[in-house]
C-alpha cells in the first residue's frame, strides 16, 4: 500500500469532475504507473456532491481510497473540500476553488452555508492553495475550463513534469477544446 | 501489449466483442449502463439492443443461444428480479451458444432502491456466479463464462458491483475470434420445451451439471490460492478482494473468481494450511455459510458487516476485531459538521419541476416509479409519495383507488419505465374499472442513467430510426377514454389538464411532454433574471427548488446565469412578476 499514491477530486455533479480525474489517470499512465481510479454515477450526478479518486504506483489493489491516506485533494467548490477533508493525510496538499456553488437545501432554507467557508477552510488545511479557478478560466473563455485549472494548481504538487500533463489533457478532451484547456492549465500551474 | 484504461463495464463490452458475442440486449440501470453503450462501438461485427425490460432482453439472448450464437445480457440487480422468469427455466434447458447473463449489484446503494446479492442466484438457478475483481478480469471472464456456459450447457452470471462496474484499471486488448458454432437452430423438442414430462428430465441434468460445475470450480485458475503468511487465510471475491489486498498485506489469501459453485477441496486445504480462517463478503454470508455447512471452523460475520458497501477502511475495522484491537479511522473535520447537505435534485430547466408544482396544489396521493421524478419526493418539491419498483407506480394508484382512498390516487411515472412495465399496469387499471389517473412525465429519453434509447424515441442503440411507438396510442388502445398531453412548462396548462383529469371518474391518462434538456442540449427558453428592485423577498421562486435561483443568509434570491436554462417555471409563479428575460 505504501507505494500507492492516492488523489481525492471533489465537487459539485456537472463541474466536471470526471474529467479533471481522466487527466490525472492519464497523466499517471503516461509516466508508466499501474493505475486505478474510481467514480459514481447515475442519481448522485444529479447536482449532489461528486467525488472521483485517483490511485497509481507499482502496483495498485483497491480502487477507493482509505480515509486519511490521500496524498493530495482537490476540491472544486469551498465546503465539498471541507466535506471531503478527512480523506487527506497529515500535511498532505489542499487545492481548493474558491468558487461556492449553493445547494437548494440552502436556498430553499432548509439549511445554511456557512459564511465562514474560506477560514474553515484555511484552519483545516495546514497545507492549503487556494485558486480562483472560475475567474482563471472564464478569462481564457470559457468558464467550464475551472476543472482544468484546479488540476493545473494541484499538478505541481505531483510528481509529473508539465510535457506528461499537457499529453495527458490531449488524450483526455475534446479536440476542439485542447487549447483552452492547455492555456487554463499553464497559468493555474504558473500561480 | 495494447493497454488502456478502462471502467469495468467498458472492458466486459470489449471482452464480449474479443469472445464473438454474437448479440447483446439490456435495459439500462446504474451500474450496468455502459456495457451496452460501449459494445454499440462493435456494431459491424455484432447486433445489439436496448430491450423494454430486463425480462425481454434476456429472453431475446436466449433465442440467440438456442440458435447457437454467443450472446449477452445486461442489467442492474433488481433487473434480474424482473428476468427471474426466464433464467429459472433457462438454466433448465440450458445454453447452446454461450450465454452470459451480467449482472451489476449496487452494494450501498448510490443509485438503487434496495440493495440484493445477486450471488444469490447461484444456489437459486444452480449455475455458476463468476466475480471479477477489476476490469482486466471483468474482460478476460467475460470469455471465461462464455466457454464454461458452451461446455456445460449453462448459462453463467457475471456479477459485478457498482466498484467493478465504474473503476477504471488498466486492460490489455486483443482482437476478436468468432466463435466456430455455426448459427443454426437444430430442432430438439425434449431439449428446448419444457412442458412437464421433459421439464423432469431437464431437472435431473440440472443436478449432474451441478457436479460437474464443482468439479471445474476445483479446478479452474480463476479460483486462485495466494499462499503468504500463514497464521492468517482469508477468503475473498470482487472488489473486496483488492481491499483486503491493500490491509492484510502479507495474509495469505484464497481470491474466488467463481463464488458459485464452491470448490470444496480448494477451501478444506486452504483452511488446512493456515492458522485461521476469515472469510469476509460483502452483503450476504453466502460463502461462510457454506464452509461452516462443511464443519470447517472459520470467522466472518461475528466481525464483518452484512449491509452496505465494503471499503478499505471497514476492512481495517474488521481487522482490528479480528485482532481485538481498536482502531481509529479519520472521521470528518469538526469544521464540516454543520455543512448544508448536497443531495441529488432536478436539474434546472428539468420538465419534471413543472409537473410537482402543479401536483403539490391538489389534495393527492401520488405513486410513484423510477426515474429521475423520484427526486420530487425531496423538498422543497415534496410531493412524491411512494416508491417500489419499475412500472409500480400505476398498480398502486389503482389499488388505493379500489379500496376507497379519498385522496386523488396518482401513478407517475417516466416514459422508458412505461414502455418496461407500466402498460400492463394501464391494461390492469383499464380492464379493471379503475378510475385513478396515470402521469407519464415523458422526457423523450431514458433520462436517469444518462440518456438511453427506447421503443418511443424513435431510435435505436445502432442509432438507427426505428418505428416510434406512442404512448397515447398504446393508452387508447387499453381502453382509455381520457387521454391527454401537457406542457409542463405552462402552469396554467397543466393546473386545468390535471385538474380536470383529477376530478373525473374515469381513468385518464396524460402524457406530460417536453425533452430533457441535458438530452436536447439548448435552452429551453431565454436565461430569466429577478429584478432586484421588485423583488419583495417572497421566496415563491424557491419553492420549485431549482438549483439556478440561488439564496443565502435570508436575502433576496438571484438567478444564476450559468445555470439557467430559461425553462421560465419561475417566471410564472413569481407573484409580482419580477422575473423576466435576462437583458443580453
Amino acid at each position: 500500500m505504501s507505494d500507492t499514491t492516492s488523489v481525492v477530486l471533489v465537487g459539485v455533479g456537472g463541474q466536471g469532475i470526471l474529467l479533471a480525474s481522466e487527466i490525472l489517470a492519464q497523466a499517471a499512465m503516461l509516466a508508466g504507473y499501474d493505475v486505478k481510479t474510481n467514480e459514481v454515477h447515475g442519481m448522485a450526478q444529479r447536482g449532489g456532491s461528486v467525488m472521483a479518486q485517483v490511485r497509481y504506483g507499482r502496483k495498485v489493489y483497491s480502487p477507493l481510497i482509505e480515509e486519511g491516506t490521500a496524498v493530495a485533494l482537490a476540491s472544486l467548490e469551498q465546503i465539498e473540500g471541507l466535506r471531503a477533508a478527512h480523506y487527506l493525510k497529515e500535511g498532505g496538499l489542499a487545492v481548493v476553488s474558491s468558487q461556492q456553488v449553493v445547494p437548494v437545501t440552502v436556498s430553499s432554507g432548509v439549511a445554511e452555508y456557512p459564511g465562514d467557508a474560506a477560514e474553515r477552510v484555511a484552519k483545516v488545511f495546514s497545507n492549503l492553495k487556494v485558486v480562483d479557478a472560475a475567474s482563471i478560466a472564464a478569462e481564457a473563455g470559457n468558464s467550464k475550463a475551472a476543472n482544468v485549472a484546479v488540476i493545473g494548481a494541484l499538478s505541481n504538487g505531483l510528481e509529473f513534469d508539465e510535457e506528461l500533463w499537457i499529453q495527458a489533457i490531449k488524450k483526455s478532451v475534446k479536440a476542439s477544446f485542447i487549447d483552452l484547456n492547455i492555456e487554463v492549465f499553464k497559468k493555474a500551474r504558473a500561480l | 501489449m495494447l493497454k488502456e484504461l478502462l471502467s469495468g463495464n467498458q472492458a466486459i463490452a470489449r471482452g464480449a466483442w474479443e469472445a464473438g458475442v454474437k448479440l447483446a440486449a439490456g435495459y439500462p440501470g446504474t451500474p450496468s449502463t455502459e456495457i451496452l453503450e460501449n459494445i454499440v462501438q462493435y456494431k459491424s461485427d455484432l447486433h445489439c439492443e436496448w430491450a423494454p425490460n430486463e425480462k425481454v432482453a434476456f429472453e431475446v439472448a436466449v433465442g440467440a443461444s438456442f440458435a447457437g450464437a454467443r450472446a449477452i445480457v445486461t442489467m442492474k440487480h433488481v433487473g434480474l428480479n424482473v428476468a427471474a422468469d426466464p433464467l429459472m427455466t433457462f438454466a433448465m434447458s440450458g445454453a447452446v451458444g454461450g450465454m452470459l447473463i451480467v449482472v451489476a449489484d449496487d452494494p450501498g446503494m448510490h443509485s438503487s432502491q434496495n440493495e440484493q446479492d445477486s450471488r444469490n442466484w447461484g444456489a437459486f438457478a444452480k449455475i455458476p456466479i463468476l466475480e471479477p475483481a477489476d476490469s482486466q478480469e471483468a474482460k478476460d471472464f467475460v470469455k471465461v463464462g462464455l466457454e464454461l456456459s458452451e461446455k456445460f450447457e449453462t448459462p453463467v452470471i457475471l456479477r459485478t458491483c457498482t466498484r467493478i462496474s465504474h473503476s477504471r484499471s488498466l486492460v490489455e486488448l486483443k482482437d476478436r475470434v468468432e466463435s466456430s458454432k455455426p448459427v443454426e437452430f437444430k430442432k430438439d423438442p425434449p431439449r428446448y420445451v419444457a412442458i412437464p414430462a421433459w421439464a423432469r428430465k431437464m431437472r435431473v441434468k440440472v443436478e449432474q451439471r451441478l457436479y460437474k460445475l464443482i468439479a471445474e470450480a476445483e479446478k479452474n485458475p480463476i479460483n486462485r490460492l495466494e499462499l503468504n503468511n500463514k497464521d492468517l487465510g482469508i477468503i475473498a471475491s470482487s472488489a473486496t478482494y483488492q481491499y483486503v489486498k491493500d490491509i492484510f498485506g502479507d495474509a495469505s489469501v484464497l481470491k474466488l473468481g467463481m463464488s458459485y459453485p464452491l470448490p470444496e477441496g480448494k477451501i478444506r486445504e486452504f483452511a488446512g494450511a493456515v492458522k485461521e480462517l476469515l472469510v469476509i463478503e460483502e452483503l450476504d454470508s453466502l460463502i461462510e455459510n457454506q464452509v461452516k455447512a462443511w464443519g470447517i471452523k472459520c470467522r466472518g460475520r461475528d466481525i464483518v458487516p452484512g449491509i452496505g458497501e465494503h471499503t478499505p477502511g471497514r476492512i481495517r475495522e474488521i481487522k482490528a476485531r479480528l485482532n481485538e484491537q481498536k482502531v481509529i479511522l479519520p472521521t470528518p473535520v469538526a469544521e464540516s459538521a454543520d455543512l448544508p447537505p448536497r443531495p441529488p435534485v432536478l436539474c434546472p430547466g428539468c420538465p419534471h419541476r413543472g409537473t410537482f408544482t402543479a401536483l403539490k396544489k391538489f389534495d393527492v396521493a401520488v405513486m410513484g416509479d423510477i426515474g429521475c421524478y423520484s427526486l420530487g419526493t425531496l423538498p422543497p418539491l415534496s410531493s412524491l409519495d411512494s416508491i417500489l419498483c419499475m412500472g409500480g407506480s400505476v398498480p398502486m394508484a389503482h389499488g388505493m383507488q379500489k379500496v376507497g382512498e379519498k385522496k386523488y390516487c396518482v401513478g407517475i411515472l417516466g416514459d422508458s419505465t412505461f414502455f418496461h412495465s407500466g402498460m400492463t399496469g394501464i391494461a390492469n387499471t383499464s380492464y379493471n374499472k379503475g378510475s385513478s389517473t396515470t402521469i407519464v412525465v415523458d422526457n423523450r429519453i431514458t433520462a436517469m442513467t444518462g440518456h438511453q434509447d427506447h421503443p418511443g424515441t424513435g431510435k435505436t442503440l445502432e442509432g438507427e430510426e426505428t418505428q416510434e411507438l406512442s404512448i397515447e396510442a398504446i393508452a387508447k388502445a387499453c381502453g382509455y377514454k381520457r387521454v391527454r398531453t401537457a406542457n409542463p412548462y405552462n402552469m396554467k396548462e397543466m393546473d386545468s389538464v390535471l385538474k380536470e383529469e383529477l376530478e373525473s371518474d374515469d381513468a385518464s391518462l396524460v402524457v406530460v411532454k417536453a425533452v430533457c434538456p441535458l438530452y436536447a442540449k439548448k435552452l429551453i427558453g431565454p436565461k430569466q433574471e429577478i429584478n432586484q428592485d421588485e423583488c419583495v423577498n417572497c421566496k415563491a421562486c424557491l419553492k420549485i427548488g431549482c438549483p439556478a435561483i440561488e439564496s443565502k443568509d435570508g436575502q433576496k434570491p438571484t438567478i444564476n446565469p450559468l445555470l439557467c436554462w430559461g425553462c421560465g417555471l419561475c417566471t410564472q409563479i413569481c407573484p409580482k412578476g419580477a422575473i423576466k428575460a435576462k437583458a443580453k
